[in-house]
C-alpha cells in the first residue's frame, strides 16, 4: 500500500511539473516568441481567441502567479486553448484526432518489440557459443543507433517508391470512410506496416541488450547451478528459472525506453505523414502554432508518464520486494 | 541504444586493479577495438576535410542530382552541391555537437547523482526525485518545443539543450553506486581524516566509479548525435550550417526520395548508425570490464 501511494505521488508531482515545464518556457525564451505570432495573428482570429492566447503565453498585465493559477485551472478543466493551424477547432479537439493513431501504433508496434527483443535476449544468453547469438547482440547495437527518421526514409525509398509494395504515407486511403468496415481496416493495416517496422527494428535493439545482460547475470547465479543440478530440464531452467527473473529488472529502465520509443514514433509518423500527436506536433511547429504544440507536448507528457506508472504497478505486482522496501 | 543495464555493477574493485591498466584490458576486447575503430575513422575523415575533397561544402557550383562518378564520388544534391564535401564537413559539426552534448550530460549527471548521495537527507530527497522526473519527462517531444522557441540557433546552443534534457539516467546510475561506496572504509577513513568534501567526491569516490562515467559518456554521446541529427532533420536547428541531420534536411526538402537519389540520404544516416554503434559497443567493452560476469569465456 506504501508502495502504491508513494508512486501515485510521484505521479501527481511529474503530472504537475510536466505542466509546469510548459508553463515557463515560452516565458524563458528570449526574444519572446509569442509576440511574434500574436502580431502575426491579429485580424485573423476572433478577438477572444486572441486573448485567450495572450492569457496562455502571458502577454498581459496580471501577475505571473496569477497567471499561473489561471493557466493550471485552465488545464484542470482540460482547457487547452484554440489551434491556430486547424482555427477555430479547438486543441483538444485536434489532439483527440490524432492520440488513437499515435496510441494504436506506438502502442502496437512497442508490445511487438519488447516480445521480440525480449525473446531474442532470451536465445543470445542461452546459446553463448552459437554464431548467431553471438552476432545478435552486436547487431543490435547497429539497430539501436540507426536514427528512426532515416530507416523510415530508407523503408519509404526502397518498398515504397521503388518497389511500390506498400503507401508512403497517410494511415489509409483517403477515399474511404472511416469506420468499421473490411476495406477500411485492411487500408490502415497496410499504411501501418512499414512505419511500425520502423518503430520495431530501431528499438528492438535496446530490449534485446537489456534482456540478454540481465539474463547473463542470473545464468551466474547458485540457484540455477542448483536447478542444473537437481535435473531440472534445460528448457525450465531457461523460461522459468532464469527467465522470469531476468525480465523484472527491465521494469526499472522502461522509464527511459518508453520516452526513447515515443519520440521515434514521432519522427517516423513526420516521415511517413502519419496523422498521430507526432505529425500534428511538427505541423503546429511548422505553422508556430503554439497552443497545439504545447497542448500536445501536455499530452505526449502525460501519456509517458501514465504509461510508466501502469508498469511500475505491474511491477509491484510481480516482484514483492519492490511493495515493501517501498522505494 | 544501449542501456546501462547493472546499476549495481561494482566498478573495478582496488585490489585487482594494478594488474593490467584499465586501458590495456580495454583494448583486449574485439568489441572495443572495433568500436574505437570506427569512432577514429570519422574523427580523421572530419580533421582530413580539406585533404580528402577539394570543394567547398556549400558552393552550388555543380549540376543538381548527378550520380557518383570519378569527379564526384557521392554525387551532388539537388542544389548542385559536391555530397562527399558535405558529408566530410558535415562529420565535423556532427561528431563535434554529439561529443560536447554528451560531455556537458555527464558533467550534469556526475553533479546531480553524486552530490546528493553524498549529502543524504532532504537535499537528496529533492534532487533524486527531480531526476527521477526528468527522467521520465519524454526528452525529445521536449526538445523538439524548446526548438521551435528557440527557432534556428547555433550548434553550441543545440549541444548546450541536448545536454541539459539528456543528463538523467546518468544522474540516477551514479546516484546508486555512490550510495554505495560512500560508507566503504576508505571513504570513512579520508573523512575522519578531515578531507574536505569535494576531495572525498572528485578524488575518492569518483575514481572508484569512473568505469560508470565512461560507460554513460559513451552512451550520451550516442544520445547527442541522435538528438542532434533529429532536431536537424526537422530543420529546428541552423539549417544553413553542414551536418549529417541537415543533409537529410535538405535532402527531404529536395525531394531525393522522389528523384531516386539515394547517394544523397544514405551516407549521412549510415554513418550517424556506424558512429553509434562504435559508441555503443565501447558502451558495451567498458561495461564488460567493469562487470566480469558479462565476459564471453565466464
Amino acid at each position: 500500500m506504501k508502495y502504491v501511494l508513494n508512486r501515485v505521488g510521484f505521479l501527481l508531482i511529474s503530472l504537475w511539473a510536466a505542466a509546469t515545464i510548459n508553463f515557463f518556457l515560452p516565458r524563458m525564451m528570449p526574444g519572446n516568441p509569442v509576440d511574434s505570432l500574436i502580431a502575426r495573428f491579429q485580424g485573423r482570429i476572433s478577438g477572444s481567441a486572441l486573448h485567450a492566447i495572450e492569457l496562455q503565453f502571458g502577454i498581459t498585465h496580471q501577475p505571473l502567479w496569477f497567471q499561473y493559477l489561471a493557466y493550471l485551472n485552465h488545464l484542470l478543466h482540460g482547457n487547452f486553448g484554440v489551434s491556430l493551424t486547424y482555427y477555430p477547432a479547438s486543441v483538444m479537439t485536434v489532439i483527440g484526432n490524432s492520440l488513437p493513431w499515435t496510441l494504436g501504433l506506438a502502442g502496437l508496434s512497442t508490445v511487438i518489440s519488447v516480445a521480440l527483443g525480449l525473446a531474442l535476449g532470451i536465445y543470445s544468453a542461452w546459446h553463448r557459443k552459437g554464431w548467431l547469438a553471438n552476432a545478435l547482440p552486436t547487431m543490435s547495437t547497429f539497430t539501436a543507433a540507426i536514427p528512426f527518421f532515416w530507416l523510415a526514409m530508407i523503408f519509404v525509398y526502397l518498398l515504397g517508391y521503388l518497389l511500390g509494395w506498400f503507401p508512403t504515407d497517410h494511415a489509409y486511403t483517403s477515399s474511404l470512410v472511416p469506420g468499421i468496415n473490411g476495406p477500411f481496416i485492411l487500408s490502415v493495416l497496410h499504411h501501418g506496416i512499414l512505419p511500425a517496422c520502423t518503430i520495431v527494428i530501431s528499438s528492438l535493439g535496446g530490449w534485446l541488450m537489456n534482456m540478454r545482460n540481465n539474463m547473463v547475470q542470473i545464468l551466474g547465479e547458485d540457484y540455477i547451478l542448483f536447478a542444473q543440478a537437481k535435473g531440472v530440464p534445460d528448457r525450465a531452467l531457461m523460461l522459468r528459472y532464469a527467465a522470469r527473473n531476468a525480465i523484472l529488472p527491465i521494469a526499472t529502465s522502461f522509464a527511459m525506453s518508453i520516452g526513447f520509443v515515443v519520440g521515434g514514433t514521432l519522427l517516423t509518423e513526420i516521415v511517413f505523414s502519419y496523422p498521430g500527436v507526432g505529425y500534428q506536433l511538427f505541423t503546429a511547429i511548422e505553422n508556430s502554432d503554439y497552443p497545439l504544440m504545447q497542448g500536445l507536448f501536455l499530452m505526449i507528457a502525460v501519456s509517458v508518464l501514465l504509461a510508466n506508472f501502469a508498469v511500475e504497478m505491474l511491477y509491484g505486482r510481480l516482484d514483492p520486494r519492490v511493495r515493501r522496501s517501498g522505494v | 541504444m544501449t542501456v546501462i543495464t547493472s546499476v549495481a555493477s561494482t566498478s573495478v574493485d582496488p585490489s585487482r586493479r594494478g594488474r593490467t591498466s584499465p586501458i590495456r584490458q580495454f583494448f583486449k576486447d574485439p568489441k572495443a577495438r572495433v568500436g574505437f575503430g570506427i569512432f577514429a575513422f570519422f574523427v580523421l575523415i572530419a580533421l582530413l576535410a580539406p585533404v580528402i575533397t577539394p570543394y567547398n561544402p556549400q558552393s552550388t557550383l555543380f549540376i543538381p542530382l548527378q550520380a557518383p562518378d570519378a569527379r564526384h564520388w557521392l554525387g551532388t544534391t539537388g542544389n548542385g552541391q559536391d555530397v562527399l564535401a558535405q558529408f566530410v564537413y558535415g562529420a565535423r559539426t556532427s561528431l563535434t555537437v554529439g561529443i560536447l552534448a554528451g560531455l556537458t550530460a555527464t558533467a550534469i549527471g556526475i553533479v546531480m547523482g553524486m552530490l546528493p548521495a553524498y549529502r543524504g537527507g532532504t537535499f537528496d530527497l529533492v534532487v533524486s526525485t527531480f531526476t527521477n522526473i526528468i527522467l521520465v519527462v519524454p526528452g525529445l517531444p521536449l526538445l523538439l518545443v524548446i526548438g521551435a522557441y528557440i527557432h534556428q540557433t547555433g550548434s553550441l546552443v543545440i549541444a548546450l539543450v541536448i545536454g541539459m534534457t539528456g543528463w538523467a539516467w546518468q544522474a540516477r546510475v551514479l546516484r546508486s553506486q555512490t550510495l554505495s561506496l560512500v560508507s566503504r572504509d576508505y571513504v570513512v577513513a579520508a573523512r575522519l581524516a578531515g578531507a574536505p568534501d569535494q576531495h572525498i567526491i572528485f578524488r575518492e569516490i569518483l575514481p572508484n566509479m569512473l568505469s560508470l562515467v565512461v560507460a554513460g559518456l559513451m552512451y550520451s554521446c550516442l544520445y547527442g548525435i541522435l538528438a542532434e541529427a533529429s532536431l536537424e532533420f526537422l530543420g529546428l536547428g541552423n539549417i544553413n550550417a553542414t551536418s549529417w541531420g541537415t543533409m537529410l534536411y535538405w535532402a527531404t526538402q529536395g525531394a531525393a526520395l522522389l528523384n531516386g537519389a539515394w547517394w544523397w540520404f544514405v551516407p549521412p544516416g549510415l554513418s550517424i548508425a556506424l558512429v553509434g554503434m562504435g559508441f555503443s559497443l565501447m558502451n558495451f567493452a567498458v561495461d564488460t570490464l567493469s562487470n566480469p560476469r558479462l565476459r564471453e569465456s565466464s
